[in-house]
């Protein structure tokens, strides 16, 4: 599937409809969810009547946007009005949102498809997608693997061309590590860069919206069209959005002006030799290309797992109290009185992770455990942030692996959720200090499996970031390989 | 306290307050929806206040305007940064099972207020009531019951149109010693919103409710004895009857032992007059409170301070101090003038066009008051402006018309208004105060009552009462009436 630009032309130039661009899409989905199973609905009457709307535009004369007639798969933790949001819970099984999400408003108003809803690890809990309560997704190099996750259902539906680009959410790697696991790219904003308003929250302090696609100046255009303050969200940034994909240059210049930092806390720390190699090759690039390269110290980096892991539990214990079988959602039929339905009903709608991390979330803030947890998880994020803020002192960006390993095994992992966890290691600092990051493809390992590449930006320096990552991409030329399934 | 007579001198009692204050305004405090009482049921709702996945909140800012004028009034500090936080715990009527309230960083802090008891002889005691904090948050939905109570209910039914809408939440320092004292601090608590225009405080509806907590010990000791608190009062009276009625069950149980006080929430049985045990409070609740994440922190500058502070109206208690000290009025005027915001403006209007002050306070509080009580009517839809009414006392100082005349002619004035002298020139009222005149009318009443004259010259004196009755008659009310006692008196004894 061609990019934005070129379908843009293509529907500029009345070479194709955009309802043909959607037909096409709807059809090779029809052809590879069978093995890959990104979505967990595809909208077909929904993105026809939008691609409808696109031509009809086209016809009349009207200026259309480069995301008019652009096929996008949106993560089913968004909310879209009239069309079921499950957070592949069981808990939402049937919920069907009286509202739009700000983001797919946004999207609405750019003339962007939606072609379905896609798979998630329920209520985003997870980081290969087996949690979702529907189905797994399988990764499209090795179907045998799991996407990653959070978002793996994103990923996997634009590594699988299923759809142009797709949305995700990312609160500790969920847009990063599948996008390393599928060989695409993935970006999580500045924290309050995208509005949150109508995603359905995990841990509200480090939720961020971002896209997924196969270039990043595609990764660029959809950010531009996503980002931007919203009344909706009091924590959303009152900033102007650059135009991302304008400012993107095929290189470096002047030489030495742009300061790569390497985080030294992320090799030799456990990491596959080959995901080291890759970055480490990457580097090397980068520094050809006229980057200048220093090893950065983060000496807290290491910190960001256990911290991460009190204060997202603790946001999701109290955010998702509100599924209690009252006001809609699941409800367990046989309740005797009010406790024992809400027991009944938070025991079969939720799976285990989610309700792993609601116990825990929910012990950490209880009396006379707050101070020890919650408050020093606090104190923690803080001294994380500090090292970053150094770090940013002296280089433009930062980089690191952004997973340990490449995509596993589906079931790997399954029933040991500490080495689930490690796979967002080097991501979850990243939002504790809600700066902006991207995952570009580096490499494969010997299996064939892709290697991601984790490009961190200060804070609402996501055009350095998009640069950094352009250059390298149009240089090293991974983005010619596709899965074998595609060939 | 009518019985225990001899406890009062043995126990303390220990009362502090928590008020909820509906603040009044249109919208709710993180959402669009109205917050307008008596509408259908989840007729006033929306995405945010339903706590919809994917919905945040966002601050209403004239809830945070209304809470820094209430905590100023309060003479509380202002907090320059404070956030909200989250207070966990399922009950189907709170939308998200948690609230969002303000914890450790409340807006306001550390401020106090004056109440003023009168007693039955005009005696005023003026005390000062710590208020420990105000702070913001939500309001839940209700619930309604199939039946009497939701365990005794098939089912019940949740109406949301009041999740969500703006409470301010008041807490007393444990300083009150009485029923007495609590209702007082509850009154003037009201009287402050109102002042402010920041909440209606209509006790029925729920826009202002009163939670007590209350405790006895022996005069002498240092710990507080154990804390119960007292639920469903809606009225000041209720307040006042239920910390009594606690006061004698707490104190009979010390001394008694036939009851026990244990740290719980009792509810007032308004039909019994008592209070009933509701739930323990042992073991209570962990709200497991955290930092709302979703909002940002409230930051209040000393300008937006400052401004708000110059918007405050003069408070009651520095209104009743100033009827006090600078227009010689009694406690008991300055109170009753003092405790209805239109009321007191009217009043200084009056005062302020030249009238009297006791004399425009007499009217106020009496005939005025009384009129609209019987029409139910406010001061808002009477005709008679406070210019006028201090023309109509000013007519009455000058003798031009009696006390009499200007009550009767009260009704028309209140009713179409104008001017009191024209009416009383139209109608010809103006007092006849001309001695050599009223000595005629006089003479003429007691020399066409030969028979009462007779009687009353031989002792039968309450006769002179008729005689003035006669000349009132006879000038359909426009004699001077001092001066026609005076006249009276002499001709009557010959």
């Amino acid at each position: 599937m061609a990019s934005i630009r070129e379908l843009h032309q293509q529907l500029v130039s009345k070479e194709r409809s955009a309802v043909e661009i959607a037909q096409e899409a709807l059809n090779h989905i029809e052809k590879t969810e069978p093995s890959v199973k990104s979505f967990l609905a595809v909208t077909a009457d929904h993105a026809i009547a939008q691609a409808k709307q696109v031509d009809d535009k086209i016809a009349a004369g009207e200026e259309i946007g480069p995301l008019a007639g652009i096929p996008i798969g949106i993560k089913d933790n968004m909310c879209t009005k009239g069309v079921k949001t499950t957070c592949a819970s069981k808990m939402l099984e049937n919920f069907v949102p009286p509202y739009e999400s700000t983001v797919t408003q946004k999207l609405i108003d750019a003339g962007a498809v939606m072609v379905g809803k896609t798979n998630l690890d329920e209520f985003a809990m997870g980081s290969s997608t087996e949690n979702s309560a529907y189905h797994t997704t399988n990764n499209p190099w090795d179907l045998a693997c799991v996407p990653g996750g959070s978002s793996g259902g994103s990923a996997a539906s634009v590594a699988a061309q299923e759809c142009v680009v797709s949305i995700g959410s990312d609160t500790g790697g969920s847009i990063r590590q599948p996008a390393s696991f599928c060989g695409v790219v993935g970006m999580k904003p500045t924290y309050g860069l995208v509005s949150r308003y109508g995603l359905v929250a995990f841990a509200s302090s480090l939720d961020q919206i971002g896209p997924f696609s196969r270039s990043v100046e595609d990764s660029a255009l959809l950010l531009e069209a996503i980002a931007g303050y919203d009344p909706k969200d009091s924590t959303s940034l009152k900033v102007d959005v650059p135009s991302y994909a304008k400012s993107l240059r095929p290189d470096f210049r002047p030489k030495g002006k742009l300061k790569v930092g390497v985080i030294k806390e992320t090799f030799g720390t456990g990491a596959d030799k080959a995901v080291e190699e890759a970055v480490e090759k990457a580097v090397e690039l980068l520094q050809e290309l006229g980057a200048e390269i220093q090893v950065i110290s983060c000496p807290r980096f290491q910190y960001g797992l256990p911290t991460y892991y009190i204060i997202a539990p603790s946001e999701a214990s109290a955010n998702l109290a509100r599924y209690d079988g009252v006001k809609y959602g699941f409800r367990a039929e046989e309740g005797e009185n009010l406790l024992d339905m809400y027991c009944k009903t938070r025991a079969a709608g939720f799976g285990p992770e989610v309700k792993r991390r609601i116990a825990v979330g929910t012990y950490a803030l209880s009396a006379g455990y707050y101070d020890a947890y919650y408050l020093k998880a606090q104190k923690a994020r803080t001294l994380i942030k500090k090292d970053f803020e150094a770090a940013f002192a002296k280089v433009d960006v930062l980089i690191s692996p952004t997973a340990p390993t490449t995509a596993f095994r589906a079931g790997e992992k399954a029933d040991d959720p500490i080495a689930m966890y490690l796979s967002d290691l080097m991501t979850i600092p990243v939002n504790l200090a809600g700066l902006p990051a991207l995952s570009i493809p580096c490499g494969f390992d010997e299996g064939g499996m892709p290697i991601g590449m984790q490009i961190i930006g200060n804070v609402l320096r996501e055009d350095q970031v998009l640069e950094v990552a352009h250059v390298y991409e149009q240089a090293a030329e991974w983005y010619k390989r596709v899965p074998q399934i595609l060939a | 306290m009518t019985t225990a007579a001899p406890a009062k001198t043995e126990y303390e009692v220990i009362i502090g307050l928590e008020t909820h204050c509906q603040l009044g305004t249109e919208t709710k405090i993180f959402s669009d929806s109205a917050t307008e009482f008596g509408a259908d049921p989840n007729t006033h709702i929306d995405p945010v206040c339903l706590g919809l996945p994917g919905t945040l909140p966002v601050l209403n800012q004239t809830v945070l305007e209304y809470a820094v004028k209430a905590g100023l009034a309060l003479n509380c500090a202002i907090a320059p940064y404070s956030k909200f936080d989250r207070k966990q715990y399922f009950y189907p009527d709170l939308p998200k099972n948690y609230q969002i309230s303000q914890y450790d960083l409340p807006i306001a802090e550390h401020g106090h207020i004056e109440i003023e008891l009168v007693d039955k002889k005009g005696n005023a005691t003026r005390k000062k009531i710590g208020v420990t904090r105000l702070h913001m948050e939500e309001d839940a939905g209700k619930l309604v019951h199939a039946g009497t109570d939701m365990s005794g209910s098939a089912y019940s039914l949740v109406d949301y149109n009041r999740a969500g809408v703006p409470l301010a939440e008041i807490v007393s320092e444990p300083d009150l010693r009485s029923g007495a004292e609590a209702a007082e601090y509850a009154r003037e608590i009201r009287r402050i919103v109102r002042y402010l225009g920041i909440c209606d405080g209509n006790m029925q509806e729920g826009s202002l409710r009163c939670d007590v907590n209350i405790s006895v010990r022996p005069v002498g000791q240092k710990e507080f004895g154990t804390k119960v608190e007292i639920k469903n009062m809606n009225s000041f009276n209720a307040i006042q009857r239920a910390i009594d009625y606690e006061i004698e069950r707490q104190i009979d149980a010390l001394e008694t032992g036939n009851d026990t006080i244990v740290q719980e929430t009792r509810l007032w049985d308004e039909g019994g007059q008592r209070t009933i045990s509701m739930r323990s409070k042992e073991g209570s609740s962990d709200y497991r409170y955290f930092p709302e994440p979703d909002l940002t922190p409230i930051e209040v500058s000393a300008d937006q301070r400052e401004a708000w502070a110059a918007e405050l109206p003069e408070l009651p208690a520095a209104k009743r101090s100033r009827y006090q000290t600078d227009l010689g009025l009694s406690a008991y005027d300055a109170n009753v003038l003092v405790d209805d915001r239109t009321t007191a403006e009217y009043f200084e209007a009056v005062v302020t066009a030249g009238a009297d002050a006791k004399l425009a306070a007499n009217w106020v509080q009496g005939d005025i008051a009384g009129y609209l009580k019987n029409e139910k009517k406010t001061l808002n839809d009477i005709a008679l402006t406070a210019e006028n009414l201090a023309e109509l006392i000013g007519l009455i100082t000058d003798g031009t018309i009696s006390g009499k005349i200007a009550k009767e002619i009260l009704p028309d004035l209140l009713e179409q208004g104008g001017s009191p002298k024209t009416l009383v020139e139209e109608r010809g009222l103006v007092q006849i105060s001309d001695a050599s005149e009223l000595e005629a009318i006089i003479q003429k009443a007691i020399d066409d009552n030969p028979n009462q004259l007779e009687q009353f010259r031989a002792g039968k004196t309450k006769l002179r009462g008729f005689f003035v009755g006669q000349v009132m008659k006879a000038t359909q009310g426009k004699a001077d009436p001092k001066l026609t006692n005076q006249i009276l008196g002499k001709l009557l004894q010959g």
